[in-house]
């Protein structure tokens, strides 16, 4: 199977990892990510206001690109996620702002929303399937204790990503289970890090990370995994209580064997 | 502008109808925020419907919203308050250049492991 294949702009530079084991996992699980050619940055945040046309351009034009391939859409990072899922669900259901993108883009046939936006996650769970992931497991990661930290922009405005229940998520413990690991549910792993407040008011994403690390150090947790380079950033200056942070492609690669393979690239 | 003129901006920005608030308060309850701001998320929402505009361009709550949607998700009513932060927070930097950063400030802010997502989701929040 192959999808086409949106990075972002991290993973290009300081996620570089994050990039990497998704595309080696991909290979030894047979399916392809066909990187879009001339893609541009999805501006991280989404654009709020129903009359912002500009900012939401370079996520259609992604989205377009996968539709002129006939291939669905992945991404790894959660902000690429929720940003290009959240302007296909306009250009599908917001009469004006399909409109007037259109008007911007002069396509030879306008985008209304066709391509199918997936998460990396959603491809190993409704793709590959949980079951498939751990038959190809060589390496379980019997005995590690794992917090999933799924932040804010995967799940929410639930309605729109339908990644998992917003409140109560299974995505990622069911990952762990897959890969051999246990998973350790705690209360904070859906909410914020803080995000973009790291940039100007630090002590304010610490005190944010502290009630996250503390809740998965307490709850059990040797380690948290995220898909967010921002979230990842973030829980590193946690201060109080530390806890590793991986990214799930990085013990994806581990449990299949290829972590080593996957470096080298 | 005038302050009715702003009010019904913001309103036409965010597509929220502040109307449909019942003063439950779940959205204040559930901001990871509410301690960092001035005017609550459940009292913006008061603050547009009697356009008293200068006191939200001058909040600071504008900039300690991180757009996380827990009160988008959790209001019973679909009011969307964390819409109607936002388009007050563009209200500022569209007509009045309150912009909240500028690129001179980056270098000193900037460290080795300081991801490209972090600069360029303040930029787009920050910055008109």
């Amino acid at each position: 199977m192959k999808y086409s294949y949106y990075p972002g702009c991290t993973l290009k530079n300081k996620a570089k990892d994050l990039d990497r084991y998704a595309r080696t996992c991909a290979e030894v699980l047979g399916f392809e990510l066909e990187e879009i050619e001339n893609w541009q940055c999805c501006g991280g945040v989404y654009p709020l206001g129903n009359d912002e046309i500009a900012t939401k351009l370079s996520s259609v034009r992604v989205l377009n690109d996968a539709k002129e391939k006939g291939q669905e859409l992945v991404t790894v990072c959660s902000a690429c996620y929720h940003v290009v899922k959240r302007v296909n669900d306009d250009m599908k259901h917001v009469d004006d702002i399909r409109t007037r993108a259109n008007n911007y883009m002069n396509l030879s046939e306008p985008y209304s929303g066709e391509t199918n936006v997936l998460h990396y996650l959603e491809v190993l769970r409704d793709k590959i399937g949980f079951d498939k992931l751990k038959e190809k497991v060589t390496n379980p990661l019997t005995g590690k204790k794992i917090g999933a930290y799924y932040g804010c922009l995967l799940l929410r405005p639930g309605k729109v990503m339908a990644f998992d229940n917003p409140e109560n998520p299974k995505i990622m413990e069911d990952f762990i289970r897959a890969l051999g690991a246990e998973p350790v549910v705690y209360p904070y792993r859906n909410e914020c890090c803080g995000g973009y407040i790291s940039l100007k008011e630090k002590e304010m994403a610490k005190s944010m990370c502290d009630t996250i690390t503390e809740s998965a150090k307490g709850f059990g947790a040797d380690m948290l995994i995220t898909a967010c380079p921002l979230c990842m950033y973030n829980l590193n200056k946690a201060q109080k209580e530390t806890l590793p942070v991986y990214y799930f492609t990085e013990l994806l690669a581990e449990a299949l064997g290829v972590k080593e393979e996957a470096e080298k690239k | 502008m005038s302050h009715r003129n702003y009010s019904e901006k913001i309103k036409e920005i965010s597509g929220v109808n502040p109307y449909k608030c019942m003063k439950c308060g779940k959205c204040s309850a559930t901001c990871p925020s509410y301690n960092e701001m001035d005017i609550k998320p459940h009292q913006f929402v008061s603050y547009v419907l009697n356009e008293d505009i200068e006191a939200l361009a001058d909040s600071k709550s504008l900039w300690k919203c991180l757009s996380c949607f827990a009160c988008v998700e959790r209001c019973p009513r679909d009011v969307k308050p964390g819409k109607l932060i936002d388009a007050a927070r563009q209200i500022v930097v569209r007509e009045r250049g309150g912009d909240y950063l500028s690129a001179d400030e980056i270098p000193e802010l900037l460290d080795e492991e300081l991801p490209q997502q972090l600069l360029v989701s303040a930029f787009r929040r920050y910055k008109r």
